[in-house]
């Protein structure tokens, strides 16, 4: 595999498994504007665990991984009080204290920026990637995920049903911001060097707007999104001055379109059906 | 048998037990009276018509039984426990579930994937919440659901997604999940409106049916002949109060029901 290869693929796997962060509370209906705090919080931890108390990554991933889901988990509670775009305020704050946090932290180095010793490859990074599409697509087989739609759906007749719904948005939320940490772990991990500009609006607000593109209402919206994101550009690389722009453009001419996304559950429903015809 | 514990006279001469009891219960949206001094009972095993003209105060009567919202006064008492202050999600657990006037699926999902969720009090463990089940097409809460959906003549839309089916089919599904949450209770709002007359034929078949299997079933409809096939009892609603309560023949005598019904239409 080429260098360049390489790297791109990086970056789709860093970028399918923020998708999936984002994916979570946005099933259950909740937008999370500050998902590149809960990275921060992986990246920060994995690197202080292996740098300060020279853990291996078998360990430090997880408990940072934890650590972003516990942050998730306490604050989801007060935090999913609010709704649309209170709740997207919220979290973009959040998004940006956690990442301030760190900035003036200086046992991480501050604004400097924060070196780490150990190192992952690229088949680490490409298989953790892979590792989170099976984990989503497995809970996309359980009633959790339907629980995820319906609350989405329908709060009040969920709620009636027996299901709670702050609930399943917190668990949502938590788990969301948990698989944001083990990205961020493994961002600091391959690249070694972390820094709390990384962690920026812009990287949330990108990391949404994959799932927004690829489309929320099935498990497969996150990764084609994240996939078209990452790849297209690359593709446009012929016009360099004009591919940003084509590339906007036509972003904003899709949503006009298909306001629900690329992959959407009528599709399958499309693709079932006409499979049903063929076989007798 | 004799369970005279209720306040309200009237009863059927041989009285089951009281499955669901309203108390004195009054409710005001921004201070118009919707309910006002409600009271009545329906019977184990038995079907009890709620019935009154449009804005009578009918689905407010099951929006606070089921807790969408809370009673300004009053109680609300669900197979013996008070419920009156129990929060929503909590009072199906008790035994009561309901459809809906306006029929509230889930649109997204297919009509299985709402049947599903309506079992969710009886698959609430985390086994439950966890297992792959979509992995396994005859997993026992699959077939269950599309057991339910071929009693009802349903099951060739198990997979659509609700949003693009009809209205009919989707009023029939909106009450297959509410029997499948293994309620005693039903409170059923206009079960048989959109149906065609062979649809409200088969649905007062199975309404009777699931009586006959002892559930208490409380009925919102407008439809009289309907009412007359499967309920006992008939409370009369009219701006929120009682004004008449007994068997379809004699309630539909009483001169105040039949003011009530002027211009109606109904009687
Ligand atoms: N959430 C609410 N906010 C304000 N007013 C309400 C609300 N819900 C019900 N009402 C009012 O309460 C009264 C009773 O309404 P309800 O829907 O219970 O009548 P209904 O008997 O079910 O009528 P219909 O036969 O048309 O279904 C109406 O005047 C209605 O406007
Ligand atoms: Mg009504």
């Amino acid at each position: 595999m080429s260098g360049y290869l390489t790297g791109v693929l990086v970056v789709l796997a860093f970028n399918v498994i923020a998708a999936y962060a984002v994916y979570l509370p946005m099933a259950a209906g909740q937008l999370n504007l500050g998902i590149a705090g809960f990275m921060a919080i992986g990246a920060y931890g994995a690197a202080f665990l292996t740098n300060e108390y020279g853990w291996s990554m078998l360990a430090a991933v997880p408990v940072a991984s934890a650590a972003a889901g516990l942050v998730g988990l306490v604050i989801g509670f007060p935090v999913l009080r609010t709704h649309g775009i209170y709740l997207a305020l919220a979290t973009f704050a959040l998004g940006q204290v956690i990442a301030a946090v760190f900035l003036n932290l200086e046992v991480v180095g501050g604004a400097a920026g924060y070196t780490l010793s150990a190192y992952a490859g690229p088949y680490v990074v490409f298989a953790a990637a892979i590792g989170v599409v099976l984990v989503m697509l497995y809970l996309s087989r359980t009633r959790f995920a339907l629980y995820l739609t319906a609350v989405k759906s329908d709060p009040t007749v969920a709620d009636l049903m027996g299901i709670s719904v702050r609930g399943v948005q917190v668990a949502a939320f938590a788990l969301g911001a948990m698989v944001a940490g083990f990205g961020g772990a493994f961002y600091a991990l391959h690249y070694n060097f972390v820094e709390a500009q990384h962690f920026n609006v812009l990287l949330s607000v990108f990391t949404v707007l994959y799932v927004l593109f690829g489309g929320a209402q099935t498990v497969w919206g996150p990764l084609a999104g994240a996939m078209f994101f990452t790849l297209a550009p690359e593709a446009l690389r012929f016009g360099e001055q004009w591919r940003y722009a084509i590339f906007a453009l036509f972003i904003i001419l899709f949503m006009a379109i298909r306001p629900q996304g690329l992959i959407t559950t009528s599709l399958f429903q499309g693709f079932r059906r006409r499979s049903n015809e063929a076989s007798p | 048998m004799s369970s005279q514990a209720t306040s309200t006279g009237g009863a059927a001469p041989e009285a089951a037990p009281v499955a669901l009891a309203v108390t004195g219960i009054s409710k005001s949206f921004a201070g118009v009276h919707a309910i006002r001094n409600l009271s009545f009972v329906a019977r184990k095993g038995e079907a009890t018509a709620l019935i009154g003209p449009n804005g009578a105060g009918k689905t407010t009567v099951f929006n606070l039984v089921s807790g969408v919202y809370g009673v300004d006064a009053g109680a609300v008492t669900v197979n013996g426990v008070d419920v009156t202050h129990m929060p929503s999600r909590r009072r199906i657990g008790c035994g009561i579930a309901r459809s809906f006037q306006n029929v509230r699926l889930m649109d997204h999902l297919s009509v299985l994937e709402n049947l599903l969720v309506g079992q969710h009090i009886r698959a609430a463990s985390l086994t439950d919440l966890l297992t792959p089940y979509r992995l396994f097409p005859n997993h026992r809460w699959r077939q269950e659901a599309r057991q339910a959906l071929a009693d009802n003549g349903l099951e060739r839309y198990a997979n659509e997604t609700v949003s693009g089916l009809p209205y009919g089919v989707r009023k029939r599904v909106d009450l297959v999940r509410a029997t499948l949450a293994g309620a005693s209770i039903l409170l059923l709002d206009e079960p048989a409106a959109g149906l065609n007359p062979s649809e409200t034929n088969d649905l007062r078949d199975h309404l009777n049916l699931l009586v006959a299997q002892g559930l208490t079933l409380v009925i919102v409809e407008h439809d009289m002949h309907f009412i007359d096939s499967i309920c006992s009892n008939v409370v009369v609603l009219n701006f929120g109060e009682k004004i008449a309560e007994g068997p379809l023949s004699v309630v539909r005598q009483d001169p105040e029901v039949r003011r009530a019904y002027i211009g109606d239409g109904e009687n």
